[in-house]
């Protein structure tokens, strides 16, 4: 990454630490820096600590210590609400099971964000939701319920709701995880399109070395902490 | 908001059957409550209504409520006096003054006033005795005030104006005696008088006692038989306003000395005691609508545990905790209001059923159930069933705010 990129996210020394009566630090001391259009994989074995890192960078978790700055503003120093408000205004997430609302349809799903950041009418707000799922090639099942659609395709749509409100930061967490080769491949194109087309970033948390590797940058853990990246070591840190 | 109610909408019609059950549980208690609450206030009120109609709604009677102040007492106010062996001054019973008193009442407006003296009579007829009160009226005045021109069951008040010695007795005391209009009766006072009056009129108030010993004659024959020319010993006022009786009394004691008690007060144990009837009847029937809160907490804490993967994703969105809180106050919002629109229905129905039954109390006409029909009835009712349903709903829906994204998402995946 060129230095002029500008900072959209930056993290520095985040730990987060479950209290208990054996405490488990589930990340340890991360620095994340994210510029406009990059697209960051995060890659590491089971239980390494990825989704973790995940919910603090979306402000989902709240760091034990360390600080999430997004364009700039502490977000770790903001209360519940504020959070929510800039979830809702610059984080977009996508998981790997896809978590639409089933009794809404696919186009009532993307809308939801829409429709609470409360910004246009309504009439325009389903057009775009509309524009949205035909860009992800599901202008002909909008109308469906979440039941009545494929896993690749729940995917696409849960995408599509991520990107709503037009995010600056789309975090996903192996959004590819419960799909197909093909569903994949077309879920990763997106993605990788998103970052590098439409000034946002994406960070996304993978096991497929195929996915990862066609992220700009890695970003490798190993039991809570952020390592360089062995060559020749596949994302789960097994042997290639 | 409109979002959340939309979102709170979707998770009801998506549980059909469950809400209409929760639904049913709030119509149900609605309708009970109304038409319990509804016959519990009725009769309150026709028993209320009975009392202010049957008695006056403040009677000026010759006794004081505090003895009279020793002019000891009055020249040291304050002061520790303590006087032995005080003598007694024997009076004269009665009002004094009656016809100053009355004028100085008729000057508060609003109500009308007159003067009645009473007194104990026999009246013996074919071997019967009974123990007659005697009331002695000024007939001219009595119009408005006296409660039994409204219950008059043959001729009027006002026959005692064209008769001077007539007396109005009740259809009871006719009854027993086997009298008839036009009958005469002799009546003995305990000063050994004795006089004969015709019957020119006959009320019935349904109160069996009342109805048998009270007569009412002219004031004039009354003192005469008491021996008490000039006297009379009770003041009966009728007000516009009965509500302001105690007021009323009230004021009109403190000017003129003599005890005035309004209804309110004479009847004060009976209006205690239907306080505490109807703290018992809002008792029982709000744990009809209790128990139907609990449908209410049940279906929406199983629409918060089934979605707490929406809730974490919501939130993932950027839903506030608020915004969460709404969705499911709303859901306990919709089904109070769904189960108050069909609850009062329900209830009217119940009510008029209700309304059919007639009853016999003892020494009483026959009466129908009186029931209430009046807007608070239903207002109070829908604000128990919306507080219970809302207070349901509260719970489950604290906890589905709490709800942290994180914790769902780490056990979700
Ligand atoms: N509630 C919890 N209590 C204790 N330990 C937890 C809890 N949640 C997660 N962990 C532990 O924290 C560590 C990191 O979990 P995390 O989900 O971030 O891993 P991950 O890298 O996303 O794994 P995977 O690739 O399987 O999704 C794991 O070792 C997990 O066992
Ligand atoms: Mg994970």
């Amino acid at each position: 990454m060129s230095a002029a990129t500008p900072l959209l996210l930056e993290a520095e020394h985040l730990t987060r630490t479950l209290e208990g009566d054996i405490p488990v630090t589930l990340v340890r001391d991360a620095s994340v820096t994210v510029g406009i259009g990059e697209f960051v994989s995060v890659t590491g074995p089971s239980g390494s600590g990825k989704s973790s890192l995940l919910y603090l960078l979306g402000l989902l978790d709240t760091p034990t210590s360390g600080i999430v700055k997004i364009e700039g503003v502490d977000a770790t120093a903001l209360d519940e609400n504020s959070c929510a408000a800039l979830r809702l205004e610059k984080l977009g997430f996508v998981f790997q099971s896809h978590f639409l609302l089933p009794e809404f349809t696919a186009l009532e799903n993307v809308m939801l964000p829409m429709r609470h950041l409360g910004q246009y009418p309504d009439k325009i707000i389903q057009e775009k939701a509309f524009a949205l799922l035909d860009d992800l090639g599901l202008g002909d099942h909008a109308r469906k319920h979440p039941k009545q659609l494929s896993g690749g395709q729940s995917q696409r749509v849960a995408i599509a709701r991520a990107l709503a409100n037009d995010p600056l930061l789309i975090l996903a967490d192996e959004p590819t995880g419960n799909l197909d080769s093909a569903s994949s491949a077309l879920v990763q194109g997106i993605l990788k399109d998103l970052a590098h087309g439409h000034d946002r970033a994406v960070i996304a948390v993978t096991h497929d070395p195929a996915f990862a590797a066609q992220a700009d940058r890695r970003i490798h853990i190993i039991d809570g902490a952020i390592v360089t990246p062995p060559e020749g070591v596949s994302p789960d840190g097994n042997e290639a | 908001m409109r979002l959340m109610i939309a979102i709170a909408l979707r998770h009801i019609l998506a549980r059909k059957r469950q809400s209409i059950v929760s639904l049913l549980g709030i119509m149900i208690g609605v309708a009970f409550f109304l038409a319990i609450s509804s016959i519990m206030q009725g009769s309150q009120k026709d028993f209320i209504r009975r009392l202010v109609d049957n008695a006056p709604h403040i009677t000026v009677s010759d006794t004081y409520r505090n003895p009279a102040k020793q002019p000891l007492e009055i020249l040291h106010p304050g002061a520790i006096v303590e006087i032995r062996n005080v003598k007694p001054q024997t009076e004269t019973r009665g009002l004094r003054g009656y016809r100053q008193i009355l004028e100085m009442i008729r000057t508060i407006p609003g109500l009308r006033a007159s003067a009645v003296l009473t007194g104990q009579a026999l009246l013996s007829f074919a071997g019967k005795d009974v123990n007659i009160v005697l009331n002695g009226m000024i007939p001219t005045e009595i119009q408005g005030i006296t409660t039994i021109d409204e219950h008059m069951a043959h001729g009027t008040v006002d026959d005692l104006i064209a008769n001077r010695d007539g007396v109005i007795v009740g259809t009871e005391l006719m009854r027993t005696m086997s009298l008839d209009i036009g009958d005469n009766i002799t009546l003995a006072a305990a000063t050994g008088q004795v006089r004969t009056f015709k019957i020119v009129a006959a009320f019935r108030t349904g109160r069996a006692d009342y109805d048998l010993t009270q007569v009412f004659v002219d004031i004039k024959r009354v003192q005469a038989m008491m021996d008490r020319p000039n006297r009379a010993n009770t003041i009966i006022i009728n007000l516009d306003d009965p509500q302001a009786a105690l007021d009323v009394a009230r004021s009109i004691e403190n000017r003129i000395g003599y005890k005035a008690v309004s209804w309110q007060e004479s009847s004060e144990d009976i209006l205690n005691t239907l306080m505490i009837r109807n703290i018992i009847m809002y008792t029982v029937v709000s744990a009809v609508l209790v128990v139907a809160a609990f449908g209410i907490y049940n279906i929406i804490s199983t629409i918060v545990m089934e979605k707490l993967r929406d809730i974490a994703i919501l939130k993932s969105m950027g839903f506030r905790a608020g915004d969460i809180k709404r969705i499911f106050l709303v859901q306990g919002f919709l089904l109070g209001l769904a189960g108050i629109v069909t609850g009062l229905p329900l209830g009217c129905v119940l009510m008029l059923g209700l309304g059919q039954i007639t009853f016999r109390p003892p020494g009483m006409e026959p009466l129908k159930m009186p029931i209430d029909w009046s807007a608070p009835q239903f207002l109070i009712a829908s604000a128990f069933a919306m507080g219970a349903a809302v207070m349901a709903s509260w719970l489950p829906a604290r906890k589905g705010a709490a709800v942290l994204p994180v914790n769902i998402l780490r056990g979700g995946q």
